[in-house]
């Protein structure tokens, strides 16, 4: 199912992980196996309900989760063998805020860039610099404490990039945002992609896989279960319309009904209370689904047509939804 | 491929790095930090040394006024010695604990390009640092502050106090970092309730643990036994060593136990750290 992956292969690799798999204590397989590459200034998207193994792979990726077994390379650093170096590339955005409170706004990325090794006249242009770009200069000299979510968010993504890290971590970054912090976040993303930045996002929000993403990874139960861009990952469901209907009645045997009575049909999957059909072709679809549904004693009180999205081919490979 | 330090240089510079932030901090803060260290040695002496010899109950009246004095000297020893310890706890023990459960600071600074366990020494030597501080500025109140009646035996010895009042701030720098990081908020009042009065009542600050040995039971000096699992003794031992010309355990004794707590202490703590941030 893993599609092909090698539309650029002049770029360079910036992670590249062999067989990398995470059993925590008690025998709970969070990653299995996983090999997987990103590109040199690709945004590259791990998608996936939670508990899929999204946050231990950025967590292994990053250091903060040792492998059970396999390898992980980040900008050719093995970062079981040589964290303290494999660190020195990475840059971090986690889920929860992690702003230093006891510092100001301007300090939280002055002291980041001492950490990092810039020197005193670096760090300082580089803090002035980032706090212009994120517009956040008004709050400089702010304490931490008094910004919005959003502010602390944009904050954490200046501090995250200060040190010019190889590749950026962003983990659920519009988790708890609210919509006009998440389109200004995922604007910032936006441009970060042209500057060449390479960034990792995991994200169970499709929208903001197929906005964002170069490519996507779909993650279940600690595999890669699938891999392209957008594009790509649809056509993995042959079929081009999906139909989704509403009735009231046993839903099993209106998808058998589905299937058996409406052509080019090429899968059903029951949902909460509706079933949907996959079709290819879009010819009077609307039509023939509901004829055959109601020809078969079924009251339809709904049907929605759409073309396939990321949850369809989320629900095609592991037959759930991916809910928000 | 791309541009980066030796893990040795890199972890040098970050761990520097890590102790100016945190001194900054300490600057900002220093109005907190003179009231939480003075207070406590302040009122101590105030009450033992000042209001009790004046009202006439003074411990170690029997003696007359040569007994007040002899006790005054023992506890402004003790209070040295507590001080340190205190700011084990202030200054690594209750950030951690906060760090760890409430503002999650901890899990940037562990992203910082060192070994994790240098970032759980940093908070050490950083602890240390505040201890040898706080040392510096109690000892001359405790020094002054008592009653006309009372004279307190001073006699700096210089070789001990150099030695033994880093190494003393560096074990309950370690302790602190072995409390923040078994503790969660939540049980912050029982590390209080069950672990540090009985260390800090317990730990020779109001008497020499040489003076002990009548407490008997069946022939048995079970106290002074006892509190040789306490750190505290060592330091308070150390610090009269230090300090006074009063009576005190052999220094054959202080170092080595001292040196072995913090190993100890730094150990448990370092390992306790990268237990809760690595898994």
């Amino acid at each position: 199912m893993v599609s092909s992956n090698g539309d650029t292969p002049a770029a360079a690799d910036v992670i590249h992980t062999t067989d990398l798999t995470k059993v925590y204590p008690g025998g709970v397989t969070a990653v299995d196996g996983m090999n997987l590459t990103v590109y040199q200034g690709e945004i590259f998207g791990l998608l996936g309900p939670n508990g899929a193994g999204k946050t231990t792979t950025a967590s292994m990726l990053t250091t903060r989760v040792i492998p059970t077994s396999g390898r992980a390379l980040v900008g050719g650093i093995d970062v079981v063998k040589q964290p303290a170096v494999a660190k020195q590339l990475i840059g971090v955005v986690p889920q929860t805020n992690t702003l230093d409170r006891s510092l100001t706004v301007w300090e939280n990325l002055y002291f980041h860039g001492r950490f990092f090794g810039m020197g005193a006249r670096r760090s300082r242009a580089a803090a002035d610099e980032l706090l212009v770009k994120f517009r956040l200069q008004e709050r400089a000299k702010a304490p931490v404490m008094a910004l919005s979510g959003g502010l602390a968010q944009r904050l954490m993504v200046a501090r995250a990039l200060l040190h010019e890290p190889a590749i950026l971590f962003l983990d659920e970054p519009t988790a708890g945002l609210d919509p006009q912090s998440r389109i200004g976040l995922w604007e910032i993303v936006g441009s970060l992609h042209e500057s060449g930045q390479t960034v990792v996002l995991t994200t169970h929000n499709m929208e903001e896989a197929d906005q964002l993403c170069d490519r996507i990874g779909i993650m279940d139960h600690g595999q890669i279960l699938a891999l392209g861009t957008s594009d790509e990952l649809k056509r993995l469901v042959a079929a081009d319309t999906i139909v989704t209907v509403t009735a009231d009645g046993d839903l099993e045997r209106l998808a058998q009904v589905l299937r058996d009575d409406v052509t080019d049909v090429d899968a059903t999957t029951i949902l909460d209370g509706m079933v949907q059909v996959a079709v290819r072709g879009s010819d009077r679809v609307l039509v023939r689904v509901i004829g055959a549904a109601e020809d078969a004693g079924f009251a339809v009180r709904d049907v929605q047509v759409a073309p396939p999205s990321l949850e369809t081919v989320f629900i095609d490979l592991t037959g759930k939804e991916l809910r928000d | 491929m791309y541009g980066t330090r030796s893990a040795v240089r890199s972890s040098r510079i970050a761990f520097g790095a890590l102790l100016l932030r945190d001194l900054v901090v300490l600057r900002k803060h220093l109005r907190e930090f003179i009231p939480r260290t003075i207070v406590q040695p302040l009122l101590l002496c105030f009450v033992f040394l000042y209001v009790f010899p004046t009202i006439g109950t003074g411990v170690g009246g029997r003696g007359g006024a040569a007994g007040e004095s002899a006790f005054a000297t023992t506890l402004v020893a003790g209070v040295v010695g507590l001080t340190i310890m205190f700011q084990g706890i202030q200054a690594v023990a209750l950030p951690m604990v906060q760090e760890f459960g409430y503002t999650k600071e901890i899990e940037d600074r562990v992203l910082a390009p060192l070994p994790v366990s240098l970032v759980a020494l940093e908070k050490v030597a950083f602890g240390a640092i505040q201890g040898m501080l706080a040392a510096c500025i109690v000892f001359p109140i405790a020094a002054v502050v008592h009653a006309r009646s009372i004279h307190i035996n001073l006699s700096v010895h210089w070789a001990v106090l150099v030695t033994l009042v880093p190494l003393a701030c560096v074990a309950c720098s370690a302790l602190g970092l072995t409390f923040g990081t078994i503790f969660d908020p939540r049980n912050v009042p029982l590390m209080f309730g069950i672990i540090i009065l009985p260390l800090t009542f317990l730990g020779g600050t109001y008497y020499a643990w040489t003076t002990l040995s009548p407490v008997t039971l069946w022939g048995v000096h079970w106290l002074q036994i006892l509190v040789l699992v306490n750190p505290l003794v060592y330091i308070n031992e150390g610090s009269r060593a230090a300090l006074t010309t009063s009576g005190h355990m052999t220094l054959w004794a202080v170092y080595p136990a001292l040196i072995a707590f913090t190993a100890f202490f730094l150990w448990l703590g370092t390992a306790n750290f990268r237990r809760r941030v690595i898994s």
